[in-house]
């Protein structure tokens, strides 16, 4: 796929030589040693065909906060991976103090003094705080003794914590703090974040940033991995940028803008949305009437009194981390989840008890979360997957399928929709992500839905791809279809909805116009009431 | 102990050839257990898998024995396709027998043209009812089908003790636990003279046919094959996992009530203790050999049929016990897991750089 | 009135040894989040392995009953490289690991057929066997019962009180966080699976060498499938398992009893009780949906291949 950029040589300047800005927080660290804490020659990692790492180099000095910038399958996940020792190499080196070392397992990473805050939590849902960090520690077997330890650590960075609850009751906030506490009792030298705002509100997110820098200060040096420019600017000293794999720049952040960043990034300018206005007549397609739902299951969340409507023309936008019932909200509007018939209407008619089918046929599109293994079949072609849904437009006669009718539907939104792949033919789960989003988005609008639900439109999708999905959902619009967009990354929902509403622990405030609010305010209601009222 | 990683795609090959790279393997074991027991490997292999097919009549066996695991196979591969694990065949097929024997029982005597399809009516019925009863119990209460269906045979087994034991004993049997004979109005008639084979072999043709144009056309096959792929990709397209259920199980069920008809009413005629001999079990590792596909399972169903005659053969030439046919099936269904495996993953190979 | 009851009682503890002792290894398999539906065949291996062995030694019953748990670790094995290391489908290769020992037993058992063995004799527990009633009920045993309660401790409180217990725990409910902290799941799971092996290799060969010190085909008769459904039955907990198998010993012992007692009931009925009674607790334990979740092993039964 890169073949074109082969004939590149490798940049000497990128062979370990440490940035030349002396960061600031270095000053507070009690020794100085000679060495940078960790330094990284030529790493390189591949999968098959693909190259995640190409000769990737970086240093990290003692008590710096350093930033890993990079866009969605840039190859960050895997370069912090192969730090922590999860993943290994297929060539270069690690220096770790001056020393060199091979990191065979993350055992071996923690035993060095590297903790890692998983992006996708490695957390156990049915066992306790406690618990949890007992496992990554060693040492006796004490329980009570540990919660006193995790109690303590906890009250010291202002990271509260109840030692004693199960994993599954805590918000996802709650659990990003088990991990940081579950690393800051091994008494790391480099703590590692993977993409760690993503879960947080804004306000979160300040409070998090104290307890890095006040690490910072304490000579803990940190790894901060982000695709959020304004996070990686007011955060960090220094920043390695990372393009399709290798590095494409080193950076002081304070001292870029967020475009020059972003140049650094993608190789481009960041792209912007069309917003056109609605020209047509505004009308209820979707209402939905004080509905309440008890949880699916223990791990769930249950809805309580949901009032909204979503009108011809616009996109309303639903704020709010996830686990706050956003899975059963689109679940009860999808039809996966029944609930009363009155709840859920669309143009006037009652659908609340209707199945997910039935509720096509009335015109509801959905795009889920999950791409693989609920919004296509993975080991499936794209024909096979176009008759998931579109099998209503003609293709299935006295219960016979009509193939090369699925297989003309495929096509079409192949090429429509400027879908990456080998053809119709290819199984979902060859796609990348950003492909295979853009034939769901796509099969789902070809089938012209009156109304179309979204969660998580750009979920792990390239820059280029999000902006592609999101100008679409502006288009579909103001073509007179209804949107409603679940999403948890703010900023997107500030460029393509018309209204905003927050989701907090399964009740949703009124929605308002775009221009009628901030980030500020929505971060504090996605905190929850009590957050608000505090 | 990882001995696999992932391949960037699927091995077309090993698709097709997982499963004679399989009965390859079985074999090569095979000849290693026959010099274990001090039997002459080329030897024992022409006994086991030559000598059944010399005669006319060793082939009228094989499609005999072929029938049922045919019938059984194509029914349990939809269910397998949608992961609905009905490993009760068996306890479905001696029910079905149980239904048919007991129409051809209570027609003794005013017997006509309508008994035998009355009795393969209500062989495929019973067959059905028997699948349905752990049908029933998983949607409405969520009860693995793996285990009941199991439970359930047997439960069958027992009835049919009972009732071959006291209501439907022979009295003129000499207290043997078995049913009158049943009469010729109540037998599949035998396609050639000398031979058991006879025209419910039929009905393995035609299922064959209509579950070829199932499996690759109908959307009701595409509806299970995603509730067993991708069960909340299913549930997102609005396909109910209930109906998964009750068509997996009745299928399968039906499918098996069908064999029971042709055993009792076919080389066995009458009730006894001995109508299966594990056809219910061998058609798990027929459907999965045969790779779930409709004519697959016919060339799977010939070979366990061929595993059948041979373990008889090793019994009387060899004087080995006729267990071994078990023995061949499990081994056969463990080298067919162990390839397919490698469809999907290739071997790890050990690291250049450590 | 007790006369009756203490025979019912000494003979139930029996009846339940088989099924507490493969149910814990069942359990404790589960409790890695690998699914072994092999437990029939693994006992049935062990049965014949230990009734050949006690045969071959005339008559030693250690030995028999060890030579039961090393086939079943054999037996585990094979599903292990199968369903862990190829990370096959898991069902299919329990069903496959049944299948295969339904026919090795049989196989082998073949020339075993008219043989006998001496079985164990009760052993009385100095002082305690004398106390009216609870003596000749818990104390007046086999030594492989005292084996099997005393495993069911062991097992009870490695799982709730000790480190193992939570890696187990961790392990089956996610081997991929599992594998991110550093853990190696596949050695995690072949080692419980093996123990699995163990105990019910152990308690097919406590069948055919104590409980029925005879030979006959499929000896295990379902006690294999029972067990998992106990598993199922308990919500994966030690204690619930020991009361389960307690009770369809009971129910065993029952159905004996009453056939002595002449009732007018067919014997199949009864024969088929402890079937029925598997089915009745599955249907009344698994109907609570959120009961099961959040008991269960989050990824019972899904293969875990390290890699990306």
């Amino acid at each position: 796929m890169a073949s074109a950029d082969l004939s590149v040589p490798a940049i000497s300047s990128d062979l370990g030589v440490s940035p030349p800005a002396e960061p600031v927080s270095l000053a507070a660290a009690s020794v100085v040693p000679a060495a940078d804490r960790l330094q990284l020659i030529g790493i390189t990692k591949r999968y098959h065909a693909l190259v995640a790492n190409d000769a990737i180099s970086l240093s990290v000095a003692p008590g710096q906060i350093h930033a890993v910038l990079g866009e969605n399958g840039a190859g960050k996940s895997t370069l912090m991976k192969i730090i922590y020792g999860a993943v290994r190499a297929d060539a270069g080196e690690m220096l770790w103090n001056g020393r060199q070392v091979q990191v065979e397992n993350p055992d071996v990473a923690r035993r060095l003094g590297i903790g890692m805050v998983f992006q996708h939590f490695s957390l156990f849902e049915t066992l306790t705080v406690v618990e949890n960090i007992a496992l990554v520690l060693g040492g006796r077997f004490d329980l009570a003794a540990l919660a006193e330890r995790v109690r303590k650590v906890s009250t010291q960075y202002g990271l509260s914590l109840d030692p004693l609850r199960r994993v599954h009751s805590l918000s996802v906030g709650e659990r990003q703090r088990v991990e940081i506490v579950r690393c800051l009792l091994q008494d790391p030298q480099l703590l590692i974040l993977d993409e760690p705002t993503s879960v947080l509100t804004p306000q979160a997110v300040q409070k998090l940033f104290q307890t890095l820098r006040q690490l910072a200060r304490e000579g803990v040096s940190i790894l901060y991995i982000s695709h959020k420019l304004h996070e990686i600017q007011s955060l960090c000293d220094v920043a390695t940028v990372i393009r399709a794999g290798r590095v494409t720049g080193h950076a002081i952040p304070r001292e870029e803008t967020p475009a020059s960043l972003a140049r650094m990034m993608i190789g481009r300018e960041l792209p912007q949305c069309a917003v056109a206005p609605y020209l047509g007549v505004s009308r209820p397609l979707l209402e939905v009437n004080h509905l309440s739902l008890p949880a699916p299951d223990p791990f769930g969340t249950s809805l309580q009194d949901i009032s909204l409507s979503v009108q011809a023309g616009e996109i309303l936008g639903i704020a709010g981390i996830s686990g706050n019932g956003q899975n059963e909200l689109m679940a009860a509007l999808s039809g996966e989840l029944p609930c009363a018939s009155e709840a859920v209407v669309l143009e006037g008619r009652a659908i609340g008890h209707l199945d997910p089918g039935a509720r096509r046929d009335l015109g509801l599109g959905f795009v889920p979360e999950e791409r693989l293994g609920r919004g296509a079949v993975p080991a499936m072609s794209l024909a096979r997957n176009a008759l998931l849904t579109a099998h209503r437009r003609g293709m299935v006669r006295l219960g016979l399928v009509n193939d090369g009718l699925a297989a003309a539907f495929a096509r079409q939104v192949i090429a429509r929709f400027g879908v990456k792949c080998s053809g119709e033919a290819a199984a979902a789960r060859a796609l990348s992500g950003g492909n295979l989003q853009k034939f769901i988005v796509g099969r789902e609008m070809e089938q012209s839905p009156k109304v179309l639900l979204v969660s998580q439109p750009t979920w792990g999708v390239d820059v280029g791809a999000a902006a592609q999905l999101r100008q679409t959902l502006i288009d579909l619009s103001r073509e007179g279809v209804a949107i409603l967009v679940v999403s948890e990354e703010l900023e997107e929902l500030f460029e393509i909805c018309d209204r905003i509403a927050v989701l907090a622990a399964g009740r949703l405030a009124a929605p308002q116009a775009k221009a009628d609010c901030n980030a500020e305010q929505i971060g504090l209601r996605m905190a929850g009431p009590q957050a608000e009222a505090a | 102990m990882h001995l696999l990683e992932p391949r960037a795609e699927p091995s077309r090959t090993l698709q097709w050839a997982a499963p004679p790279l399989a009965i390859l393997l079985m074999l090569l074991a095979g000849s290693l257990l026959f010099l274990v027991l001090g039997r002459n490997p080329v030897e024992a292999f022409r006994v086991f898998f030559i000598q059944p097919l010399e005669s006319g009549y060793g082939w009228s066996e094989l499609l005999l024995k072929a029938g049922p695991l045919i019938l059984i196979a194509e029914g349990l591969a939809i269910g397998f396709r949608a992961r609905i694990y009905n490993i009760g065949a068996e306890g479905q097929l001696i029910f079905g027998a149980i239904c048919a024997g007991g129409v051809a029982i209570y027609a003794q005597g005013h017997e006509g043209h309508w008994t035998l399809p009355a009795m393969v009516l209500a062989g495929a019925l019973g067959g059905l009812f028997w699948g349905a009863i752990p049908a029933l119990l998983k949607t409405h209460f969520n009860a693995e089908e793996t285990l009941t269906t199991l439970m359930l045979t047997y439960v069958a087994n027992f009835l049919l003790s009972w009732l071959v034991h006291i209501p439907w004993r022979d009295p003129q049997g000499m207290n043997f636990p078995q049913s009158v004979m049943f009469s010729d109005a109540e037998l599949f008639t035998p396609l050639f003279e000398g031979s058991r084979l006879n025209t419910s072999i039929g009905l393995a043709v035609v299922a064959v046919v209509v579950f070829q144009v199932l499996v690759r056309r109908s959307f009701l096959a595409y509806r299970l094959e995603v509730g067993g792929q991708a069960p909340t990709a299913a549930r997102y397209a609005g396909f109910s996992q209930r109906a998964t259920i009750w068509v997996s199980l009745c299928v399968s069920g039906m499918m098996a009530g069908l064999a029971g008809v042709g055993e009792v009413a076919g080389p066995i005629g009458q009730l006894n203790l001995n109508l299966s001999p594990g056809y219910g079990y061998a058609a798990i590792i027929v459907a999965y050999l045969g790779r779930l596909h409709p004519l697959g399972i016919v060339l799977s169903g010939l070979l366990m049929a061929l595993l059948y005659l041979g373990g008889e053969a090793a019994q009387m030439t060899l004087q080995l016990p006729a267990a071994i046919t078990g023995l061949f099936q499990g081994m056969l269904l463990f080298f067919l897991l162990g390839t397919d495996a490698f469809i999907d993953n290739r071997l790890r190979l050990p690291r250049r750089n450590a | 009135m007790i006369d009756h009851l203490t025979p019912v009682l000494v003979g139930t503890l029996g009846a339940a040894t088989p099924l507490v002792l493969a149910g814990l290894g069942e359990l404790i398999t589960e409790r890695s989040g690998v699914m072994n539906l092999g437990v029939e065949g693994m006992m049935l291996i062990g049965a014949i392995a230990g009734f050949a062995t006690g045969v071959g030694t005339d008559g030693n019953m250690t030995l028999g009953l060890l030579a039961g748990a090393g086939a079943g670790v054999l037996a585990a094995s094979l599903f292990a490289v199968l369903a862990l290391s190829l990370a096959a489908n898991q069902a299919a290769c329990g069903l496959a690991l049944t299948i295969f020992g339904v026919g090795l037993s049989a196989f082998i058992g073949q020339s075993y057929v008219s043989h006998s063995l001496p079985g164990l004799q009760p052993y009385d527990v100095p002082g305690l066997s004398s106390i009216p009633f609870i003596g000749p009920v818990l104390f007046h045993q086999d030594p492989v019962v005292y084996l099997a309660f005393g495993l069911y401790v062991l097992v009870a409180w490695v799982l709730a009180r000790t480190r193992l217990g939570l890696l187990l725990r961790a392990v089956g409910e996610s081997p991929e966080a599992a594998h991110a902290i550093g853990y190696p799941v596949l050695l995690i799971r072949w080692c419980a699976t093996l123990t699995g092996g163990a105990f019910a290799g152990l308690a097919g060969a406590y069948l055919s060498t104590v409980y029925t010190p005879l030979w006959v085909q499929n000896m295990t008769a379902g006690r294999g499938w029972i067990s998992v459904a106990l598993v199922v039955f308990a919500t994966w907990k030690p204690t619930r398992l020991l009361l389960g198998a307690c009770l369809f010993g009971g129910v065993t012992i029952l159905q004996f009893q009453a056939q002595g007692l002449g009732l007018d009931v067919p014997v199949e009925l009864l024969a088929s009780l402890p079937y029925m009674a598997t089915i009745l607790v599955l249907v009344l334990i698994s109907r609570d949906r959120s009961l099961l979740l959040l008991n269960l092993p989050a990824s019972l039964g899904r293969p875990f291949l390290p890699g990306r």
